[in-house]
This record gives C-alpha cells, structure tokens and sequence, in this order.
C-alpha cells in the first residue's frame, strides 16, 4: 500500500517535471527554428533600406518602412495610451481610496479588457475609421493599439502604485496635501512601475498584427504623416510569407528575427528594470 | 486655490476614468450597429447553424468557421491545461526558490512572443509534420497558452492557505497526495476559471492560426483536416468586404459573436478569481 503511494508519487513528480521540460522546450525550439532559418537572409540592407523596386520579386531593398512604422505605432500608441492610463491609476488610488466598489468595477471592466482579443479592437477600430470617414492611417493605427493596450498600462501601473506603503499617502495628508498633491508623490514612487508597464505595452504594441491589419493599412514608403499609411513588421513578416517566390520568404524568416530581437531586448529590459523595482 | 485644483483634476481624472470604462459598452455597441443591417436580413440560427458560405450570392452560414474554432480551441487547451497544471503544481508546491528564479523568467519570455512568430514558428516546424489542420493549429495555440495559464494558476495556488497543507501533511499524506486531494480540490474554482480564461484566448487569437490551420471553410473530418476559425476569416477578409453587399456585415457579426462570448468569459472568470483572492487568509 505504502509503495504504491510512494510510485504514485513519484511518477506524478516525473510527469510534472516533463511538463516543464515540454514547456520551456518549447521556448527553446520555437526562438532556435526562428532564429537558425532566419538568420541567413538577414543583411544590413534589410534594416536600412525601405523596399526597392521588385522588392516582392526578391529584389533589393528592406524593410526600414516597417520596423519604422512600428516604431511609430508602438511609441505614439504607449505615450497616448499613459496620457489616459496614468490619470486612472491616479484617480483609482488617490481620490477613490474609500468608495471601493467603484474602483474594483473600474479594476474589473480593465481585466476584461485585458481579455478582448486583438481582432476585435482591429474590427472596433476599422468601425470608427469607416463612420468618421477615414482611410487606413497611422493616426488610425495609433488610436486603435491604444485602446488594446491601456488596460494592459492601467493594470500594470495599478498593481505597483497600490504596492506603495500606506504611511506615505498618509505623510503627506498629514502635512496637509491635497489628494492631487498625494497622487504626485505616489506616482513618483512608482516610476520604475511605470517604466515596466510602458516596456510591457510597448511589446504587446509593436508585436501584433491583428489590431492594425484593418486600421493601419500597408505601404512600401516611410509614413510622412499621420494620416498616411504606414507598414508594420508583423504584417511584414505575413504578407512576405504568403509569397510563392523563396527569396521573399527567406525575407519573412529574416523579418522575424528582427521582431524576435526587439521583443526580447524589451522582454529582458523590463525584467531588469523589474529586479531594480 | 489648492482644493478648488484638487477638486478640479479629481472630476476631470474621474470622466477619463469613466470614459475609458465606456470602451467596453463603445465596442460591443459598435460592433452591434454594423452587425444590424444582417441580423435584419437573415434570421440569426440560419447564419449560425448554416455551413453554406457564399458571400457572392448573400449566403452567410458559419457554422464551419464554428466548428473550426471550437475545434481547435478544444486541442489547444486540451494539450495546455493537464502541462500547464502539472507545472504549476512543480513550481508552487516542489520547486526550491533556485529553481522558480530559473523558471519562471523563461516562461514570461514565452508570454512576451508575439502571435506571428509563433506562426512562423508552425509554418517552420510543425506544418511539415501535422500539415495545415487544426491539430497544427491547436498545438501552436496551446503553446500559446502556457503562460497564461500557468500565471493564473500560481495566483489560485497562492489561495490556499498553508494550513491547510500542513494538516494534510501531518497526517501523514505525502506531498503529491497533498498536492492532490487538499491543493487541486480547494483550488477548483479557480482552475475552473483559469481554463475559461485560456478558451476566451485560444478562442481570439488570429494571426498565428490563420497561417497554420489551412483556412478552408469545410466542416472537418479529423483533426487533421484544415479548418477556418472565426477570427481568420475576419482577418483575411477586410479587403474585399467593402464590395459585396452585407459582406462587411457578415464579419463584423461574427467579431460581436466572438465579443460577446469573450465578455461574458472574462466577466465570469474574473469574478471568481477575485472572489477566491479576498477568501486569501
């Protein structure tokens, strides 16, 4: 009897250990299959070229276009987006510290948010853009990452400016501040909270594809304004895949390692910044 | 002149507060306006429950894409949930703090990729194996998945009060058994809306299934037969939407269906996850 717990015992330990292997291998040779097919068609003049003429028959160029357009994207979304993040974590936690059950409301519509998949802020996005007479655009690809990624800045600032200790919002009321004047101090506190959360945004932004395949539209050139088109990275990476001609495939590969690199470099910074909290 | 500010931003953070919460009811609302104009047209079970899909003629069944979505929703968290258990089960309970450190990083790099590059990854490495079909496509979503599910997880475990385990502990129960009938059993709930949540995901996510699951509007046959989930086909035709009369209408239905079932989802799981976390002694 006692042997047959302690088997039972053991071969559940195996079967947890195997799980993890499974998923940190996954990890391990989803960036090795990337990275090792990709790197070979990565050269200098992906990066710093934007497409030349036959670009998607497999001649010169690169895809500057769309690791700018990205860039675009990504940093007006998350500068947009903490303009009205920051001012709700504020007022979460400074003026609404006693009506809880507005704030969890608040707390809890953000988590659902959180849920929504990207293709519908996509298809939500294109609505707006269609009623309000708008063509595919930068601004329009700005506005609906935006709204994808401001659950993800308010969750993000919420949970480290709650972390801060509550004698330092009561120091400051006893000196005689203002709930204004508090929510300053706490959001100074929390300044590698917000760091986090902008690189965890900014991730999210710049890797999906969903939310800007209908609003952001898709162009061989630099965006030169904001009511321009402009190309993304992950939809360069679909639309070079699609293509029957090897070369332009090759592109993809190396179109992902590009994406790959960024989305690390921001994983890990995050990280860093995290430990230093 | 300090109050009359303190009061003055207090309003105006609050209406940004409240309009930031109005996104929800903005885009179930938006979603419902352009959805009206086929609902109007054909009755919503003949659009559900039909198969026949032919934009040209006005036939709008989507039953396959349906089927295909369930289908490969059910393969991703069949494969996720029992891993992603186990292994939250190892890291709460067994794993030492040296070995969490090790970990945990390397699944929060998981959860940072982005949908394409796991499709990419499936174009490289599993549709040589499985082909374009749903099990290509549930496969990569379960990866998916992992993060999610394991985070969540851990949050549930955390629930259960140590008390509990040191009872069962010192009755002589060894930790597996523990882990077993005192962790999973409290836990329940929460496991529960854990594995919604991870649905409500598999169910939404786009991009990388469009490039794994073959994309043919059929009802499948096995798993790996190719299948169309719902939110590839939104996403493959916002080009020619605009054309064919109702056409737009059609996907920007089937994007309130997919709305609708992920609100509902989410609302729920969360409720219970907070619930389970105020219980937290």
């Amino acid at each position: 009897m006692n042997r047959k717990r302690r088997i039972e015992a053991a071969v559940f330990r195996g079967l947890m250990l195997a799980s993890l292997v499974l998923i940190t291998g996954s990890l391990a040779a989803l960036l090795w299959s990337v990275v090792s097919r990709g790197i070979r068609a990565l050269s200098w003049s992906m990066v710093s070229q934007i497409p030349g003429g036959g670009f998607y028959l497999g001649k010169g160029g690169g895809i500057l276009n769309a690791i700018l357009g990205s860039v675009y994207i990504s940093l007006g979304s998350v500068v947009l987006g903490l303009g009205i993040s920051i001012p709700v974590v504020l007022y979460l936690n400074a003026y609404q510290t006693k009506r809880t059950w507005l704030a969890g409301g608040v707390r809890m519509t953000f988590d659902v948010l959180f849920g929504i998949p990207s293709i519908v802020y996509g298809a939500f996005g294109f609505t707006i853009m269609v009623a309000l007479g708008l063509r595919t655009s930068l601004l329009a690809g700005i506005v609906t990452v935006t709204l994808m990624i401001i659950p993800i800045l308010a969750r993000a600032m919420d949970e480290v400016v709650r972390l801060a200790p509550p004698e330092l919002s009561d120091a400051t009321y006893s000196l005689g501040a203002t709930r204004w004047e508090t929510a300053k101090v706490l959001l100074k506190q929390s300044r590698a909270g917000v760091l986090t959360a902008v690189l965890l945004a900014f991730g999210r932004a710049i890797g999906d594809a969903a939310t800007v395949l209908f609003t952001a539209g898709y162009t061989d050139s630099l965006p030169g304004s904001l009511r321009e088109p402009a190309a993304t990275l992950p939809l360069a990476i679909f639309f070079q895949l699609s293509s029957p001609l090897q070369a332009v495939q090759d592109r993809a590969y190396a179109a992902a390692v590009i994406l790959t690199i960024i989305v690390l470099a921001i994983s890990l910074g995050s990280k860093y910044v995290k430990q230093r909290l | 002149m300090r109050t009359w500010k303190d009061r003055l931003i207090g309003n105006l953070f609050g209406l940004l507060t409240l309009a930031t919460v109005l996104i929800v009811v903005l885009i179930g609302a938006g979603l419902w306006w352009k959805s009206v104009p086929i609902l109007r047209d054909q009755s919503i079970g003949h659009l559900l429950f039909s198969t026949e899909w032919k934009p040209f003629s006005g036939h709008f069944g989507f039953l396959s894409y349906i089927v295909g979505s369930i289908l490969v929703t059910a393969i991703a968290v069949g494969i996720a949930l029992p891993v992603s258990l186990l292994a939250a089960i190892y890291l709460s309970e067994f794993a030492d703090a040296r070995f969490k450190n090790i970990v945990t990083p390397l699944i929060d790099l998981l959860s940072g990729i982005p949908p394409i590059i796991y499709g990419v990854w499936g174009v490289l490495t599993l549709v040589p194996a499985t082909g374009y079909s749903a099990l290509t496509g549930g496969i990569v979503l379960a990866v998916m998945i992992f993060p999610l599910l394991i985070s969540i997880l851990l949050d549930v475990f955390r629930t259960v009060p140590q008390g509990l385990r040191d009872a069962s502990l010192s009755l002589g129960a060894n930790d597996w058994e523990t882990a077993r009938k005192v962790l999973l059993k409290r836990s329940a709930p929460g496991i529960l809306a854990a594995t919604i949540l991870a649905v409500s995901r598999a169910l939404g996510e786009t991009i990388a299934v469009l490039m794994v699951c073959g994309n043919v509007a059929a009802l499948p046959h096995s798993v790996f037969d190719p299948v169309y989930p719902l939110p590839a086909l939104i996403a493959n035709n916002y080009g020619d939407m605009m054309s064919i009369p109702l056409y737009d209408s059609a996907l920007m239905l089937s994007a309130l269906v997919l709305f609708g079932l992920i609100f509902v989802f989410n609302a729920l799981s969360r409720v219970v996850l907070h619930r389970l976390e105020r219980r937290q002694f």
